[in-house]
């Protein structure tokens, strides 16, 4: 087997006396996407912000490529090159247009000529329907545009491995489905990837494997099937139940 | 009265239940609240002006009428004398702006590097911030003017060879200290107010920490903090008028040159509407700076 693009060993991170993360392993093949689901607050942001190294863990390691990136001499701004991360709030630069949201890491981190780097990303708002958008400023724009423009931006950069952070949380359920539809087309066109989500039936369609994280722990993993349908933990099947009444399922 | 807009919809449409842009006439209704609005607004602007009259009238009138009102206008308005000194005023006024020029631009370049080392955590810069607090908590609580006598006097006093003793000099410098501490605390206020999120998101697509703040934090920290940042460049158009007293010949100098021969107030006067002319201006425009800066924060619900 080839080697995964990421390897999570034993990692754990506290805040002061809380425990967010605990004994946190498990490793991502390439082309394919590693869900999480569990309630607010079981710390899905966190093990996502601690593999973009924006939160440093406490103990255990992270693997990309097979290096470790939480050495203690890691380039923390070569390891971000190789990462694209998506938040639940967009986080776009409100001050910039939109082409110059998707060419600035490109251009200032690459070195890639403005040229090129309007180009590429010309053709990207034109494969996900936003070609229209490129002058725009972000506040001209719907959430669920917003949005995929933030995904375009972290993809600009050809990252290895891309992390989204409930990225649906902050939208109009109408405005939901056009931003999981561009995750999807990227699942199909290969891209690695590590997600939180609320959204079930997404989770299924994406999902190569389901980790179901509570409070800090992965309970239970496996297929979407099995976790989704099947689930044998109690705290995975009261969590599904009450997504399931909140209608999200 | 068919109209310019009536002609631009597509009149054609005739089958569609709703005619968007078609032959729009006000109702009644709405003719009458037009109506009303109208003689609302020219009952306010009558008011106004009235009120206006009688305020200003009845100043004006109060001052012309008192006892005192002739020396004063002697003393003060002789517009022909005025006229006489106002080139000298004005040469002097010349200082005031380049002093003005050189100050300010040393005091963006000295300002936003004092902003910048107080808001990063490096610690190798942590002897730099303690001094740059030290230094803004200094001159920011000591008036200006004690400040431009401690460096127009006591510099030369040191007698120190190499050290300047020109006064223009000293009082630039003077500016240059005390305002930079208020325009790095205006910036640092400004970087502080952009969420961290904006750099977390600039760091997570690999941007260097110098580049996330050159590219997404200072350009919005600058458009937030440039309404603040006008006020003290009107405040410092005029806090160059104190150099004066270290003897610079600026417009103050001058106009207290002229008045002290004639023992007439006129030049001063003259003085004080050349700085007005600057400032006022310079302040309307930064009213509206202020309120389009507001608009559009408002204008901007996400984060
Ligand atoms: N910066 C922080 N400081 C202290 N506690 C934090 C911080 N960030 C998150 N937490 C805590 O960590 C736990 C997990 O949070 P989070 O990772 O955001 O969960 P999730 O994304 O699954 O909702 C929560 O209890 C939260 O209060
Ligand atoms: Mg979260």
């Amino acid at each position: 087997m080839t080697q995964p693009v990421l390897k999570v060993n034993q990692v754990r991170k506290s805040y002061g006396s809380e425990v967010v993360l605990e004994d946190i392993s498990f490793s991502v093949p390439v082309h394919t996407a590693t869900v999480f689901i569990g309630s607010s607050g079981s710390g899905k942001s966190t093990l996502l912000r601690c593999i973009n190294l924006l939160d440093q863990i406490d103990d255990g390691s992270i693997e990309l490529d097979g290096e470790d990136i939480t050495a203690v001499d890691a380039d923390v701004d070569k390891v971000r090159r190789k990462l694209g991360i998506v938040f639940q709030s967009f986080n776009l630069f409100p001050h910039m247009r939109v082409i110059d949201n998707i060419t600035l890491a490109p251009m200032k981190v690459q070195g890639i000529s403005k040229e090129d780097a309007r180009e590429n990303a010309n053709k990207l708002l034109d494969r996900f329907g936003l070609h229209d958008k490129a002058e725009d400023y972000p506040d001209r724009l719907s959430g669920g545009q917003q949005q995929r423009v933030a995904i375009i931006r972290s993809i600009a950069v050809a990252p290895r491995l891309l992390l989204l952070d409930e990225i649906t949380s902050a939208l109009d359920p109408v405005l939901v489905n056009e931003v999981l539809s561009t995750v999807r087309d990227l699942k199909i066109e290969g891209m690695t990837m590590v997600l939180a989500t609320h959204e079930m039936g997404f989770a299924k369609q994406v999902a190569d494997e389901v980790c179901f994280l509570h409070r800090g722990k992965i309970l239970e993993w496996g297929t979407p099937t099995q976790i989704l349908e099947a689930p044998q933990q109690p705290e995975t099947k009261e969590f599904l139940k009450r997504v399931h009444e909140a209608g999200r399922l | 009265m068919s109209n310019e807009l009536g002609r631009q919809s597509e009149s054609d449409s005739g089958a569609a239940p709703y005619n968007f842009g078609g032959e729009w006439k006000p109702s009644q209704l709405e003719i009458d609240r037009r109506a009303a609005r109208k003689a609302r607004n020219r009952r306010n602007a009558a008011i106004a002006i009235l009120s206006s009259i009688v305020v200003i009238g009845g100043l004006a009138l109060v001052a012309v009428t008192s006892p005192g009102w002739k020396s004063l206008s002697d003393t003060f308005f002789a517009w022909a004398y005025g006229v006489e000194v106002l080139p000298k005023i004005i040469l002097g006024f010349g200082t005031n702006v380049s002093l003005t020029l050189i100050a300010s631009t040393c005091v963006g370049i000295f300002g936003l590097s004092i902003a910048l080392i107080r808001t990063s955590r490096s610690p190798a810069l942590a002897p730099f911030r303690i001094l740059a607090t030290v230094y803004v908590d200094v001159f920011r609580g000591i008036p200006m003017l004690l400040v431009l006598l401690l460096v127009g006097f006591g510099i030369p006093a040191l007698r120190i060879k190499g050290l300047t003793n020109n006064v223009l000099i000293l009082g630039t410098l003077a500016v240059v200290i005390t305002y930079t501490a208020y325009v790095a605390e205006v910036i640092r206020s400004g970087i502080l107010t952009i969420h961290p999120s904006q750099r977390a998101a600039a760091r997570s697509l690999g941007l260097s920490h110098f580049q996330s703040l050159r590219y997404v934090v200072l350009p919005q920290a600058f458009r937030r903090v440039t309404p603040p940042l006008l006020n003290d460049l009107v405040a410092l158009i005029k806090d160059t008028g104190l150099v004066s007293i270290l003897g610079v010949t600026d417009a103050v100098r001058a106009a207290q040159i002229a008045s002290s021969r004639s023992f007439n107030y006129t030049p001063y006067v003259m003085a004080a509407i050349i700085f007005l002319l600057v400032t006022i201006p310079l302040t309307r425009f930064t009213d509206r700076t202020l309120r389009r800066s507001i608009e559009r924060q408002n204008a901007t619900g996400v984060a």
